[in-house]
């Protein structure tokens, strides 16, 4: 499918919109699903300054102006795009987009395919597997506030992929996704549907960057795993854009019976970037991680919302965010635990840790608690601190240098995060990504 | 008088001090007011009330600016429970009086009004040892009292509208300043129509040992009250106000909506006790706020038992350099009831501190609900801030929120903020049962035990009073 032909109308418009689903008119249900997603999006307000679920918020840069559906990549972007994308090559199979559109697929072995296992670009998942689609596609927002973003990715929905993993098959290479943002000014919509049926184990990684420091865009993805009664999935995405890039990642999570559920969210790039993961918790004993790393500079503002229900009695969920901030940077992070009045022997935590390494900087912090059994351990803890003085003078004591001291010790802060990965080329990656990060700093400052 | 059958049945001396059986508050006495502005709000009525106190133009212009800002505020149920929209502004009576002037000498109290304060234990040996009473019977302060050595002192007790006019130099100065009319649209409703409170000056140097008390209780049906108070500490003077309350039972919800401003100027300390525990039909939504200027010190202490739905988050401006915040917080949500309390922390100067403890506990179908806002600007060094919250939840059906917000600038400024959610081990129940405890009793010693800590940090006789109102709430949430 060739989108060469779209004009370029701003995504907001009804130009757009009508022409990109043009060619999706024989797929029914699909297309249906896309217009009752633009008629929310229609219907739905931006977020506005006093919005409790955009608190903190500057929603006045919140925009969707501007940004238009991008042309598919030329030929010769398409190689560079595909050899850039070589972070996680131990990987049981690789899709690569550019602003939304595949440009290349390595897929999965014979063995897999054999076992069932489903792993396909979206666009050939619709005609494919339309009853796949209709079970798990887009099936629950994350009420943390996002629901226009979503309204309007449910609309432009058709880049991304489909993993699906039968009944008991394990495997352990992860499947890799890389995203690119390539033209100026495009918008695109990249969607990741994990399915782990039971006992099924799993790991994706997906990475969100920027083919140029200075391309502006608009990145809308959203995600669903479901993961079925002891069933593994593990989830790592790295979003490291230019710092001009307009970002909403809006997640959803659901937990059946004993399935064990990982989630590492490393935020590096963007402009504004809001993060909205909601986990739901189904089935008992249900054991769910989420943790978070964020290292934000110059103006960059990160909006991070959370979401952990528990619906079922004896399940555990363990969240943990830690955000670095520099120069005049922002960070919000507003978490929420809900135990329903069934779900007892509940055990819920939630801990932000924020390191302020700049006077400019500031970092908002809204650890909430909604409990409503009473049987349970639910406890969050939120810090903002600077770089503590006495370990920073254990360095000192010892002949390391103070800036050098300092760089460890931040350096430290980050490592619990990277550690959670699991996966030691996932990791060096996040630590060259992390480095080279403060390196530009270095240079700018220079 | 409707009420002769609820006279007293004369406890012995010692007892009454302390065994008040507030729990039983459904006495009442004959509702004869000589002042009433009538059912409703409306610009007559502000007219009303500022002609009836005979308050200067300014009073009723701030008083008239306070009703436009009341209308046109929303109601804050984006956030706040929608339990809000169940007050009827129209059926309230906003002012009522028993007399224009509070009463000055204990002989000119009014029988019946004693007889309140009888049932309510204002005992014999706290006159004698509390340096002076305010005692709000509705509207108006009904009774007022201060020691002749507190007078010398320079220390000023008096209600608001005596403080406005005979003392403007003073009190004008930081009147609505420390909580704006718009602040929000209670504050407004309250700068609107308020009537009796306390107004305290407490001179430079003077340390005042004892407590200042005001006891007061509502005993109309749907009148709210609306009392406001403002103390000012000047430099280096210390004072400690308490304020208790109860209320009748009544068959319609009654709101209730004070304003407390603070000001501790520098090196001053305020301590403002409070212990509420209104009957389950009242709505009691208050605004408290203190400013604490350089090396100054603000502390709320309060415990929160009863009513429907309060709504307080008392804060603390901390406006001078090394000033100190805190907030200590106990609630008890029991049957139909909904506390949801807080405190907020504005630190504004560098190397200032602050501190919140609170602890709340869930009964029944009660709901208990932390709000917390801190905030360290930039440009400010050295800031501290501990928050903790726990709370306890005793049966299977009860709630429990926690919705902080923190927002950190600056350098070398630090905020810790924890919360916890928990109930009674049954290790502990066992362990008291086995040695003979119902499992009533032993869930009420636990419960203790878990605000036993911030107890301690009432008045003895409050903490004594405290622990048996929460023994009281315990009884039949088990077993």
């Amino acid at each position: 499918m060739s989108n060469a032909t779209i004009p370029s109308s701003p995504i907001a418009s009804d130009e757009a919109f009508s022409a990109a689903l043009r060619p999706w008119a024989p797929q029914g249900a699909f297309a249906d699903l896309r217009k009752s997603g633009w008629e929310r999006f229609r219907s739905l307000p931006m977020p506005r300054r006093l919005d409790e679920k955009w608190r903190f918020a500057n929603t006045a840069e919140v925009t969707l102006d501007g940004f238009n559906l991008a042309a598919e990549p030329s030929a010769a972007a398409r190689s560079r795009i595909a050899e850039k994308s070589h972070l996680v090559d131990d990987a049981s199979a690789r899709l690569v987009f550019a602003d939304g559109h595949l440009v290349h697929a390595t897929g999965i072995s014979a063995e897999l395919a054999a076992q069932g296992v489903i792993f396909e670009p979206l666009a050939e998942a619709v005609k494919r597997r339309p009853a796949l689609l209709e079970k798990y596609l887009l099936k629950s927002g994350t009420n943390l506030g996002g629901d226009k973003f979503l309204a309007l990715h449910q609309a432009y929905c058709e880049s991304g992929y489909v993993l699906y993993v039968p009944e008991g098959v394990v495997i352990e290479k992860p499947f890799v996704i890389y995203n690119w943002s390539v033209a100026p000014d495009a918008a695109f919509f990249p969607h990741a549907l994990v399915v782990a049926e039971a006992n099924a184990k799993v790991s994706v990684v997906d990475f969100f960057m920027s083919d140029t420091a200075t391309a502006q865009a608009l990145a809308v993805s959203a995600s669903d795993i479901h993961a079925a009664h002891g069933a593994g999935v593990f989830r790592k995405v790295v979003q490291n854009w230019n710092e001009t890039v307009h970002s909403h990642q809006i997640d959803c999570t659901h937990a059946g019976s004993d399935a064990e559920v990982t989630t590492v969210a490393v935020n590096l790039g963007g402009k504004r970037a809001r993060f909205e993961s909601a986990v739901r918790i189904h089935g008992k004993a249900a054991k769910v991680n989420l943790y978070g790393l964020t290292v934000a500079d110059n103006r960059q503002e990160f909006d991070q919302r959370t979401f952990q229900e528990h619906n079922a009695p004896g399940a555990f969920s363990d969240l943990l965010y830690k955000n670095a901030l520099l120069d005049g940077a922002r960070t919000i992070f507003s978490g929420m635990i809900r135990v329903a009045p069934d779900a007892q022997q509940t055990d819920a935590y939630q801990t932000n840790r924020n390191l302020l390494l700049s006077g400019d900087a500031e970092a908002n912090s809204l650890p909430g608690l909604e409990i409503e059994a009473n049987d349970v351990k639910c406890s969050h803890g939120a810090t903002t601190a600077q770089l503590d003085e006495s370990e920073l003078f254990y360095f000192l004591a010892r002949g390391i240098h103070r800036e050098t001291a300092k760089e460890l010790l931040v350096f430290g802060f980050f490592e619990e995060i990277i550690e959670k990965v699991d996966n030691d080329e996932l990791a060096a990656v996040l630590r060259d990504f992390v480095h080279a990060k403060f390196r530009r700093r270095a240079a700018a400052s220079a | 008088m409707s009420d002769q059958d609820q006279e007293n049945q004369a406890p012995d001396a010692t007892s009454a001090a302390i065994d008040i059986d507030r729990e039983k508050g459904n006495f009442k006495y004959a509702e004869d007011y000589a002042y009433d502005a009538g059912v409703g709000l409306n610009p007559g009525v502000i007219d009303y009330i500022a002609k009836v106190k005979g308050e200067d133009e300014w009073v009723r212009e701030f008083r008239h600016k306070a009703l436009k800002i009341f209308e046109s505020k929303p109601m804050p149920t984006h956030w706040a429970t929608k339990d809000l929209d169940n007050i009827v502004f129209d059926n309230i009576r906003y002012y009522l009086a028993k007399g224009q002037k509070p009463a000055r000498t204990w002989d000119e109290v009014p029988d019946d009004v004693k007889a309140t304060f009888e049932r309510l234990g204002i005992p014999e040996q706290e006159r004698k040892f509390l340096a002076g009473v305010e005692a709000q019977f509705d509207s108006e302060a009904s009774y007022s009292r201060m020691k002749e050595d507190l007078e010398k002192l320079g220390v000023i007790f008096v209600g608001p509208t005596e403080g406005l006019r005979d003392h403007p130099e003073i009190f004008r100065k930081y009147f609505g300043k420390v909580i704006p009319i718009g602040d929000n649209k209670f504050s407004a409703l309250n700068s609107a129509v308020f009537s009796g409170g306390s107004f305290i000056y407490v001179p430079k140097g003077v340390k005042v040992a004892a407590p200042l008390q005001a006891y007061f209780r509502i005993n109309a049906e749907n009148f709210g009250q609306f009392e406001r108070t403002l103390i000012i500490a000047d430099e280096g003077a210390e004072v400690t106000y308490m304020e208790g309350c109860t209320a009748p039972k009544f068959e319609t919800a009654t709101l209730h909506s004070a304003v407390v401003e603070l000001v501790a100027l520098k090196g001053a300390k305020i301590q403002y006790i409070t212990v509420q525990n209104w009957s389950n039909n009242v709505f009691n939504l208050v605004t408290k706020r203190g400013m604490a200027e350089e090396g100054a010190e603000v502390r709320w202490i309060d415990c929160n038992i009863g009513s429907r739905l309060t709504m307080k988050y008392p804060g603390v401006v901390l406006k001078g350099e090394k000033a100190r915040g805190e907030v200590i917080s106990i609630a008890l949500a029991s049957h139909g009831q909904h506390q949801d309390t807080g405190a907020k922390m504005i630190h504004a100067a560098s190397d200032t501190t602050s501190n919140i403890i609170s602890k709340s506990i869930s009964v029944l179908d009660g709901r208990s609900t932390y709000r917390g806002q801190v905030v360290m600007p930039k440009s400010l060094s050295g800031c501290k801030n501990n928050t903790e919250c726990d709370a306890l939840l005793i049966n299977t059906n009860s709630r429990t929120d926690t919705y902080p917000a923190i927002t950190v600038r600056g350098t070398q400024n630090s905020v810790q903020h924890e919360a916890s959610v928990s109930k009674v081990s049954a290790d502990q129940i066992f362990y008291m049962m086995q040695r003979g405890l119902s499992e009533g009793e032993a869930m009420s010693l636990a419960v203790n035990g878990f605000v036993n800590d911030l107890v301690k940090e009432f008045p003895m006789e409050y903490s004594v009073e405290l622990k048996r109102l929460i023994e009281l709430e315990m009884e039949g949430s088990v077993g």
